[in-house]
């Protein structure tokens, strides 16, 4: 192949996704307040198009439309620049996920994955490192004590999940033996759901571990203490309005869409049909099938987040910090140990 | 299309970092504030670490990428206490201009 | 390609590391020395070092910056005044910068037996075999001792880090949150 062509492949690769995940990021605010609304015992919105389904167009349009207000005692590079590092981290994160089976494309492109890097998982968690820094400087910049309060908060809390976040990882690629997402799942693809690290790995307290991480470092109840409504005003973008706002929270929603594949991809057994390899005739269907199955398992990972968000209530700081410090970190810890014995042992 | 294929002399790699360097002093001896003399360290540092990482690739040496490994980790070591001190004088002194730190006592 | 990135990322760096100097307020030299971290951790790429660019994003522009900036906030340091430094910096300092980057540059120009950086070539000539096995390898076994002492001597670093924010009473609590990280 060509460079050229690879260079058309791939941009036409990116434009597809980008397109898709801003789409995914959209219709997972819809699914939020549906879900959310039925478990409150209402409809969540139903009125613009049926079942409410054209929402979050009218939602963006809306977004576009607001006055776009700069208050006149922010630092306003970095008030700019912040929502766009927030936004930005949240989209390339995407790059790296394989989200479907390994090279359909024509000469073996890899149709279902941007790029197949072999330490994409730690590609994922520097970006996610990276994207600290929107927060934080959007509650800096903002010159508001509201503001500085939430992203001081939301910074030591993110420095602190990632940690365990991290750690939890380790017992996954320690059974892979490599930190390519490809492998990783292609490790957990024989037989079916019961090879999935998650029942078979052995990483079960890995995944809840993870899943706890997970839910603090993309700021969701019940660790979104640094939008705490009744604390915070609106935490760090409370001076942020019309599109800029839009942009952190659509940078909220992509890491929930970030986190979901990547817990899919290492617990979940990524692509791989749950019920054991299955050859049909059609080509087609052997390409769409690995798609279809990684969409549902994100799906049903996004399922739980809001049903968490919909139940339990919010952590006090303290109670936060210390459920990271003192309970996560040393479970990953333990988890990592028991991990690497039973594997020497083995 | 041959600008494609084009390699890269290994020495600009070096002469890049030899800039980085030099900036890195000319920042440590120029700036007032603890906390940019100390991102400066920090800039010289990394400098160091493009030169490994060059010659590592000219003699296929592993070795050297582990060297910019461990410094990455004495870095992470040296910018927590560093800015901890930082802390401590800024508590002190209520400043951080380093032409009013001048005193060795509290 | 190896050229455009080179120049692109390189031209980061420069632009990254005279910006730091330039600028008055600390948190603006804070990003542009981020900048500079990044763009490096291209360069490591482009040079085979897989692992060490992801390992400078996730070390470097991720953790280390990340306390410079969250200490700038705390401090809230404001701009630095503008002095030309002290008189020793002026009559030895800048001249010995200039002879230090004149010998580096000589050196590195007259260097005999330096190759050029072919794209996609990484540290092994050997298809399938990553950078980051290579590394696993030699650091696991040959200098697990170093490498034990190091997360000993990190393990310092975090004590001393406490001990040196911490104050009974302190007027700023999160400066002990900050130090604990």
């Amino acid at each position: 192949m060509t460079i050229l062509a690879f260079f058309l492949w791939s941009l036409a690769k990116v434009a597809v996704v980008t397109v898709v995940m801003l789409m995914g990021i959209a219709y997972t605010v819809l699914l939020e307040r549906k879900l959310v609304g039925r478990i409150q015992n209402r409809w969540g919105p139903s009125r613009v198009g049926p079942f409410g389904l054209l929402q979050p167009l009218v939602d963006g349009a809306k977004s576009f439309l607001k006055e776009d207000l700069i208050p006149t005692a922010v630092y306003r590079p970095l008030y700019l620049l912040a929502p766009i590092i927030s936004l930005g981290c949240a989209l390339i994160a995407i790059a790296v996920i394989p989200f479907g089976a390994p090279g359909m494309g024509p000469h073996g492109f890899d149709l279902f994955e941007i790029s197949n890097i072999n330490v994409g998982l730690l590609v994922i968690l520097g970006i996610t490192s990276i994207g600290v820094y929107g927060i934080a400087l959007a509650g800096w910049s903002s010159n508001n004590k509201y503001s500085l309060l939430g992203s001081l908060r939301s910074s030591a809390q993110l420095i602190s999940y990632e940690l365990a976040l991290g750690l939890s990882l380790v017992g996954v690629v320690l059974r892979a033996g490599s930190l390519n997402l490809r492998t990783i799942v292609e490790q957990q693809s024989a037989y079916g759901f019961f090879s999935w690290n998650i029942f078979g790995g052995g990483q079960t307290l890995a995944f809840f571990i993870y899943l706890m991480a997970a839910f603090a470092e993309t700021n969701r109840s019940p660790f979104d203490l640094p939008e705490a409504e009744s604390e915070l005003t609106g935490g760090y973008h409370t001076e942020y309005s019309s599109m800029k706002f839009a942009m952190f929270f659509m940078a909220e929603y992509g890491n929930m869409i970030n986190v979901g594949c990547v817990a899919t991809l290492l617990f979940l057994g990524g692509w791989t049909n749950p019920f054991g390899e299955m050859h049909l005739q059609s080509t087609l269907i052997n390409v769409m099938m690995p798609l279809v199955w990684f969409v549902l398992k994100v799906l049903l990972f996004l399922c739980l987040y809001v049903w968490v968000r919909g139940t339990l209530p919010r952590f006090r700081y303290d109670q936060l910090m210390n459920f990271g410090w003192r309970y996560l970190l040393p479970l990953a810890i333990l988890n990592i140990v028991a991990t690497s014995l039973w594997l020497a042992w083995r | 299309m041959s600008f494609l294929q084009h390699d890269v002399p290994l020495s600009w790699y070096l002469l890049l970092s030899a800039v980085l360097f030099s900036l890195g002093v000319v920042g440590f001896l120029i700036k007032r504030n603890l906390i940019t003399v100390f991102m400066s360290i920090e800039l010289m540092l990394n400098a160091v670490n493009l030169s490994f990482v060059t010659f590592a690739y000219q003699w296929h040496e592993v070795r050297g990428q582990i060297f910019v490994f461990f410094v990455m980790m004495v870095a992470a070591a040296e910018a927590a206490v560093g800015l901890a001190i930082i802390i401590a004088v800024f508590r002190a002194r209520s400043t951080l201009a380093v032409d009013r730190i001048d005193l060795m006592k509290l | 390609m190896h050229l455009i990135l080179f120049f692109l990322f390189a031209g980061f760096c420069l632009a990254g590391a005279i910006n730091l100097l330039l600028q008055t307020h600390p948190i603006n030299s804070a990003l542009s020395l981020i900048v500079v971290m990044t763009s490096l951790a291209v360069l490591y790429l482009l040079l085979g070092a897989e692992f060490l660019a992801i390992a400078q994003i996730i070390v470097y522009s991720g953790a280390v910056m990340v306390l410079f900036t969250f200490v700038v906030m705390l401090l809230n340091a404001g701009r630095e005044e503008r002095t030309l430094g002290s008189r020793a910096a002026a009559r030895v300092g800048f001249p010995a910068v200039v002879v230090i980057f004149a010998v580096l540059a000589t050196i590195v120009l007259h260097m005999q037996g330096i190759g050029s950086a072919h794209f996609g070539q990484g540290l092994s000539n050997a298809p399938g075999q990553s950078n980051l096995e290579l590394l696993s390898q030699v650091l696991f076994h040959e200098l697990l001792l170093p490498f034990e002492v190091t997360s000993v001597l990190i393990l310092i670093a975090i004590l001393g880090a406490v001990a040196l924010a911490h104050v009974e009473g302190s007027k700023i609590p999160e400066s002990g949150r900050t130090a604990e990280k």
